[in-house]
């Protein structure tokens, strides 16, 4: 398995994406912290583009390497391997490299600048997406043999939960405005991880917009460590789910 | 000549006489007076009571005469919890250096640990008042100096009372006190033409400072922070609040400073840091709001339609979730010269003004008046899109509301 994944690591060095991901994020965080001179406020436009760009990269980039090392997994299903075990290795190998682009972009220049919980907690849920979003991606290349059909499935996945998702919460508080809704808006949004990680850094950015009114129900639920815990626990299903339901598929698959 | 020189010469004797004529009493367990009762009856006006180090019991002592009641070595009067400590009812008295403690509590009367009533010219200074009910009262006095107090209460959510408190007062001083765990730390009522500084209000179950009727007070230098529901100030005109702190005082019914019905006042270098609203108006006007820092608010100003001919100007805004909210599209205040974080404008002629107006209320801020739990969806990419679709072409968003002059650079303080 682990072999695998040197293979896939050697060749994503090789092939510079990520590379220039890494760089981006870089450039962008330092930037960020540089300019502004709160900074609180430069996480909180951190924030906005971490939960567009982290998930859009991951699914983009492990759909279509995926694909192109469609040969060299065909090669090793060949071999005396486990299916399980490529499928593992591969994922390992990009999901890892994702990680590590996410903590020399962003981990480093927080540690520069802005080591304080808000930063971390920023960071760690950055990580989390981009675990979680690679293993969705993997879930639409497994799922799909065609290419432009992964890549659509994979940005279609991505495009409903950073946009559509909420667009649909706000029109349900809005046509049923007259009943009470906290808890289901609550709900609701803990099934969209992007929501979720979002939330978990909003509850320690603004406190104290969220003390008043409704926002004091959700900042006693989800504010309490016990919240964290299950906010943590979804987003982990999040990530494990997916990846299972893909290692069942890509075992029986017909390549 | 001679004449008036035997006249003062006697006027001179006569002054003696009335000096010598003003006694020390001592009160001590080993002194002449063993209690404060059997020193008061014996005094004068004009005479001073010193009271000894030692604990005294304290069943509402009544001060009748004008006296200067001093402590020595923080003597402790005990009222035990049976009524109030010390009651007031002469002018010119003065109470220094005592540890008043335990009052009664009560749901139909309102017992206090110093209580003044209908006396003038009287100063309480230098006490510490312990598990009292109301700390210090004063009702029908004028001219009241409270000073360098320090106040607990019993912080019971429904058994507690206010800090000082005033009615029907005039001309009052209330400098350098500590007010904790009291229902109101400053509560007036029809207290005018007072000036209230450099006190410490905190964790008081209500507010920290609470006045109605009010007219013509000044309070400068004072802290508010963390109190159940912040500052609440309502019907008075004419108040003046400088370089006050008003912090962390959160919770959904929770302002920093909340005015209602207030008109022609200042408002002027005060900081409101970490409050869920920073200021909130109701049916004020002619207000000057300048010089101050909003940081970190929830929401930095909510401003209801029915506010007219208020002035905002100089005003750092800083981490704030929301600038501004208001309920509806009448406006008639101005915004001009402030500093928001916010701002996304330009500014080509250098002149530190940015050239584009700053328009402070956000569609999704207008959202949350009337849908509060999409407070959840506060930041996502959705309600960002929404934001600066609306900032392009305004359509629900009062389009009159904004700043013409924009600062790009913070205010240094």
């Amino acid at each position: 398995m682990l072999k695998v994944t040197k293979y896939v690591l050697h060749d994503i060095v090789r092939n510079k994406i990520l590379i220039a991901y890494t760089v981006f994020l870089f450039v962008l965080s330092c930037c960020m912290f540089y300019l502004d001179e709160n900074p609180d406020k430069a996480v909180s436009s951190l924030l906005t583009i971490i939960n567009i760009i982290v998930p859009l990269v991951s699914m983009i980039f492990t759909t279509s390497y995926f694909y192109n090392s469609y040969e060299f997994i065909e090669l090793l299903v060949a071999q005396p391997l486990k299916r399980t075990n490529i499928l593992l290795g591969e994922y390992i190998g990009i999901a890892g490299s994702l990680t590590v682009a996410l903590i020399i972009g962003l981990g480093i220049p927080i540690c520069m600048y802005a080591l304080n919980p808000l930063a971390l907690t920023l960071f760690y849920t950055g990580i989390l997406l981009s675990l979680i979003f690679t293993s969705l991606a993997f879930l639409c290349s497994v799922a799909t043999r065609d290419k432009a059909k992964g890549m659509g499935l994979s940005l279609l996945i991505w495009f409903f939960f950073s946009v559509i998702y909420d667009g649909l919460i706000l029109g349900i508080l809005y046509s049923f405005s007259d009943y009470p809704l906290e808890k289901t808006v609550l709900v609701l949004t803990a099934f969209n991880p992007i929501d979720l990680g979002r939330i978990i850094v909003m509850l320690q950015m603004d406190v104290s917009a969220l003390m008043g009114y409704t926002g004091a129900l959700y900042k006693t639920i989800l504010g309490t460590n016990w919240g964290l815990f299950i906010s943590v626990a979804i987003l982990l299903v999040w990530f494990i789910v997916p990846l299972l339901i893909c290692v069942k598929i890509f075992k029986k698959k017909n390549l | 000549m001679a004449r008036k020189i035997v006249f003062l010469f006697i006027l001179l004797i006569a002054q003696c006489s009335i000096a010598l004529a003003q006694q020390k009493l001592i009160v001590g367990p080993k002194e002449k007076y063993t209690t404060i009762e059997k020193a008061l009856a014996a005094s004068k006006n004009g005479d001073e009571i010193i009271v000894k180090k030692g604990i005294y019991t304290s069943l509402n002592i009544t001060i009748n005469k004008s006296i200067t009641l001093t402590g020595q070595g923080q003597p402790v009067l005990d009222g035990k919890g049976k009524d109030e400590v010390l009651t007031i009812l002469v002018n010119g008295v003065t109470v220094n250096g005592f540890i008043i403690k335990n009052t009664n509590i009560g749901s139909s009367k309102d017992y206090a640990g110093i209580r003044v009533f209908k006396a003038n010219n009287v100063k309480i200074i230098n006490n510490t008042l312990q598990n009292t009910f109301f700390g210090i009262y004063l009702s029908d006095a004028d001219d009241i100096l409270v000073k360098n107090n320090k106040l607990t209460g019993t912080g019971h959510p429904t058994q507690s009372g206010n800090g000082i408190h005033l009615w029907q007062c005039n001309r009052i001083k209330i400098e350098n006190n500590t007010i904790r765990r009291h229902r109101d730390g400053i509560y007036f009522e029809f207290a005018k033409q007072s000036l209230i500084q450099n006190n410490l209000s905190e964790q008081n179950n209500r507010y920290g400072l609470h006045f109605m009727f009010s007219d013509d007070d000044k309070y400068i230098d004072n802290t508010f922070r963390n109190n159940g529901s912040g500052v609440a100030v309502m019907y008075t005109k004419r108040i003046t609040m400088l370089k006050n702190v008003f912090e962390k005082n959160t919770g959904s019914s929770s302002y920093g400073l909340l005015l209602k019905d207030i008109s022609d006042s200042r408002i002027e270098h005060n900081k409101f840091s970490l409050n869920t609203t920073g200021i909130y108006f109701e049916g004020c006007s002619r207000i000057n709001v300048t010089n101050n820092d909003f940081l970190q608010n929830g929401w930095a100003i909510r401003l209801l339609a029915n506010c007219e001919s208020d002035h905002f100007e100089n005003n750092n805004f800083k981490g704030n979730t929301f600038d501004l909210s208001t309920n509806g599209t009448h406006f008639q205040n101005k915004f001009i010269n402030n500093y928001w974080d916010k701002y996304e404008g330009y500014d080509m002629d250098r002149n530190k003004i940015g050239d584009v107006p700053y328009r402070p209320v956000s569609l999704y801020s207008q959202v949350l008046e009337k849908m509060p739990y999409a407070v959840m969806l506060m930041r996502s990419l959705m309600v960002n899109l929404l934001d600066k679709a609306e900032k392009a072409i305004p359509s629900i968003t009062p389009e009159i509301i904004k700043d013409e002059q924009p600062r790009i650079q913070s205010i240094a303080r």
